[in-house]
């Protein structure tokens, strides 16, 4: 049951047994989320601390839910100015918050490497919640988990992720997670937003969306950060959607079922058409509701508490 | 340190890069001065003798791009401090680049730092920057600045990024016969980049600084000092293209010479796995593929110098995240060393091309004398044990600072003394 990391710094070298594991405890924590008292004792006692150095809604929210219906206690530290400005270095930010007795620690940060850079500091379990254009391990795991639950095995499967790969942390972690699962990972999107040398890291590139739809069982969509644009990255929005952006149109003329999956939040009309991200062959709110699952696994996996989920 | 009248170097090897000369012969300092080469009794010597069989005695080693903080930092080096880190690592000339605080733009920072200087056995060349204030605009009185000592130009940590200042810099230095050593990289290609694009960058999610960068700043500085005229030394080359347009240029007779690291040899992007910020550093660690190509241009003489890029950083500046951290390691103290063992033993170059790169090219592109190892000459001398191996002790830093990656190597190649200006120094730390 146990894993065998102590932190979940990314997928990067996490086994395939590992995520197994926690693929596993999180189908069986799903269950616990849709009984009428949503709530067990399991990690009571025990101090979480979510520090978000860059905004976010939907990953702090769903962190928070999870621990809370684990019973933990937690606490929360956001800020988006980060700790060089304040004044204050991130190693004694982090040094001062384990110094109160916590638990785990939760991180986001707009710096690659900061989770790693975190364990160097301090010797409470940290959690990746997403670092710079890095990995976001928990984001790439619940997308994992919810096309395990609508295919039943990832193992050749064939996904496709879409959009600026260059700049996508959940693009980071599906493409290590994904190859460790057996999956066939191709990646879309426009040129000026694929590291040039992306084929060497084991995937495949192809700048064709309607052949890319005509390959692939998932297409997971990515944000376009509307602000790429502006430094010149590609044209115009209006040629985004022209070339990238998954529409109905698209998917009518390859004929075919595929599976819709996006991050979120959705920029609708852009990247992903609305009424393709309502239909039922997306399963983008599903993979919302597996994002507390999956964190209710990693956190009682790395808590260092043994015996069954109650 | 100290002042010694009359001192014999007993049973070392004299190997003088521009004689040509190898051979075991004892050396008689008296007055600062080579009084005699031979087979001399110690006995019939009033002084000092001292033991220094299987060392190789050589001119004083010159580092030709080193950065000491003083002035502005002087809690990361003082010009006091870099010269004990240089004495360490066997040098007896530092060349200091001009981005202090105040920036070494103009007569009175080059003659305080000359003054700093004054008592040291170092002998100290200051770098003046290209621009003033190394704002990339106007150019620095360059004829006023040769007068006081200034030995080249540069605004290195950064490029001179405007083409127009660049070819007037060019021309106009070249009226004193005196090189513009740019730091090449243009900064137009890429935004807040900190590691090499590469496998790397992608893998760690680190914004990346693209080879190409490097390689249009040289064919640009290429083409014109061609164009001018003028003498251009491209500093810490670092890619396969950069290298291969310096050979095309020499092939042309172009006005061009280069230097490379000891890090840029001996390490790979590869080593960056555990975000490291003594790994980061500005040309950033290439790929296994761009080193062998430094390594061909060592061996070929397209890479004329050796240079150590000493960058001294404060602990509390390097223990960051990995973007907030500085560019820039440390290197005086382990340069002979690194280069010895990751670069001699391993049969790229002999250790006479090797000392001739950290010796005799650096003082030729400047345009210094080559101290000489004969009866009458100024005793100007590196001595070291080319076999003796030691390892890397960050806390035993003459350095103020500790910011280097070879903390724990275990290297080949000794400094045991140096000996200039009348001042005889030995390593004393093993």
């Amino acid at each position: 049951m146990a894993l065998s990391i102590s932190h979940l710094l990314g997928l990067e070298g996490v086994s395939k047994s590992d995520i197994q594991t926690i693929l596993d405890t999180a189908e069986s924590f799903k269950e616990i989320l849709s009984r009428p008292i949503p709530k067990v004792p399991t990690l009571r006692g025990k101090t979480i601390v979510n520090l978000f150095f860059e905004p976010s809604t939907r990953t702090r929210i769903s962190f928070e839910l999870a621990q809370k219906r684990l019973s933990a206690d937690t606490v929360n530290f956001s800020t988006s100015t980060s700790s060089v400005k304040k004044g204050e270095t991130l190693k004694d930010t982090v040094r001062n918050i384990e110094a109160m007795k916590i638990d785990m620690v939760v991180v986001r940060h707009a710096v690659s490497g900061v989770p790693f850079f975190l364990t160097q500091c301090m010797d409470a379990a940290v959690i990746n919640a997403g670092d710079g254009i890095h990995e976001h391990p928990t984001q790439a795991l619940l997308d994992m988990m919810s096309m395990k639950e609508k295919f039943g095995t990832l193992e050749g499967l064939k996904v496709a992720i879409i959009g600026d790969i260059s700049h996508s942390r959940v693009a980071g972690s599906n493409i290590r997670g994904l190859k460790t699962m057996g999956a066939q990972v191709m990646l879309c999107g426009p040129k000026t937003l694929i590291p040039r040398n992306v084929e060497e890291l084991g995937v495949n590139v192809n700048y064709n969306l309607d052949e890319v739809i005509e390959w692939a069982d998932v297409l997971n969509v990515l944000r376009i950060q509307l602000e790429r644009q502006e430094s010149g990255l590609f044209p115009s929005i209006r040629e985004y959607h022209a070339e990238f952006g998954v529409t109905l149109k698209r998917l009518e003329r390859a004929n075919k079922e595929i599976t819709i999956m996006h991050p979120g939040p959705i920029n609708r009309g852009i990247e992903l058409d609305s009424d393709i991200a309502d239909a039922d062959f997306s399963i983008i709110l599903n993979q919302v509701t597996n994002g507390v699952a999956v964190r209710m696994a990693v956190l009682y996996l790395l808590s260092g508490l043994e015996g069954s989920v109650d | 340190m100290k002042k010694s009248d009359k001192i014999l170097l007993k049973g070392g090897d004299i190997v003088d890069p521009v004689s040509r000369k190898h051979e075991k012969l004892d050396v008689a300092i008296i007055d600062g001065h080579i009084d005699k080469l031979g087979v001399i009794d110690e006995k019939s010597f009033s002084g000092k003798v001292i033991d220094v069989s299987g060392c190789w005695i050589v001119p004083g080693l010159i580092d030709m791009h080193v950065h000491l903080r003083e002035p502005g930092r002087e809690d990361e080096e003082t010009v006091h401090s870099g010269c004990a880190a240089a004495m360490a690592g066997g040098f007896t000339a530092v060349c200091t680049m001009p981005n202090t605080s105040p920036a070494c733009d103009n007569q009175n920072v080059v003659q305080f730092i000359k003054e700093r200087a004054r008592d040291e056995l170092v002998d100290i060349f200051p770098i003046a920057a290209v621009t003033k204030n190394r704002a990339g605009k106007e150019i620095t009185e360059m004829g006023e600045l040769v007068k006081t000592g200034v030995v080249a130009f540069s605004d290195d940590g950064a490029p001179v990024v405007h083409s127009a200042v660049m070819r007037h810099a060019l021309e106009y230095s070249s009226m004193y016969n005196v090189p513009i050593i740019d730091h090449c990289d243009d900064m137009n290609l890429f935004e807040g980049g900190h590691i090499n694009e590469g496998k790397m960058s992608t893998w760690l999610g680190i914004p990346p600084i693209p080879d190409v960068g490097e390689e249009i700043l040289i064919a640009r500085d290429i083409l014109l000092a061609k164009y001018t005229g003028g003498k251009v030394h491209i500093a810490h080359i670092s890619t396969k293209g950069g290298v291969e347009l310096v050979r095309r240029a020499k092939e042309e007779r172009i006005n061009v010479t280069c230097e490379v690291t000891p890090h840029h040899l001996a390490l790979t992007e590869d080593a960056l796995v555990s975000y490291d910020t003594n790994l980061k550093m500005n040309p950033p660690l290439r790929t296994a593929e761009d080193v062998d190509a430094l390594k061909e241009g060592l061996k070929d003489g397209t890479i004329d110098a050796i240079a150590s890029d000493h960058a001294p950083h404060s602990i509390e500046e390097k223990d960051v995240e990995f973007d907030a951290a500085p560019f820039g390691i440390i290197g005086l103290e382990t340069m002979l060393g690194v280069i010895n063992t990751k670069i001699v033993m391993d049969g790229i170059i002999t250790l006479e091309q090797a000392i001739e790169k950290m010796c005799v090219s650096p003082r030729k592109i400047l345009n210094l004398p080559i101290p000489g190892i004969a009866e009458g000459e100024h005793a100007n001398l590196t001595i070291f044990d080319p076999k003796k191996s030691w390892t890397v002790n960050l806390r035993a830093f003459k350095s103020l600072s500790r910011n280097s990656p070879f903390g724990g190597w275990k290297l080949n190649g000794f400094v045991k003394s140096v000996v200039n200006k009348g001042i005889y120094w030995e390593n004393l730390s093993i």
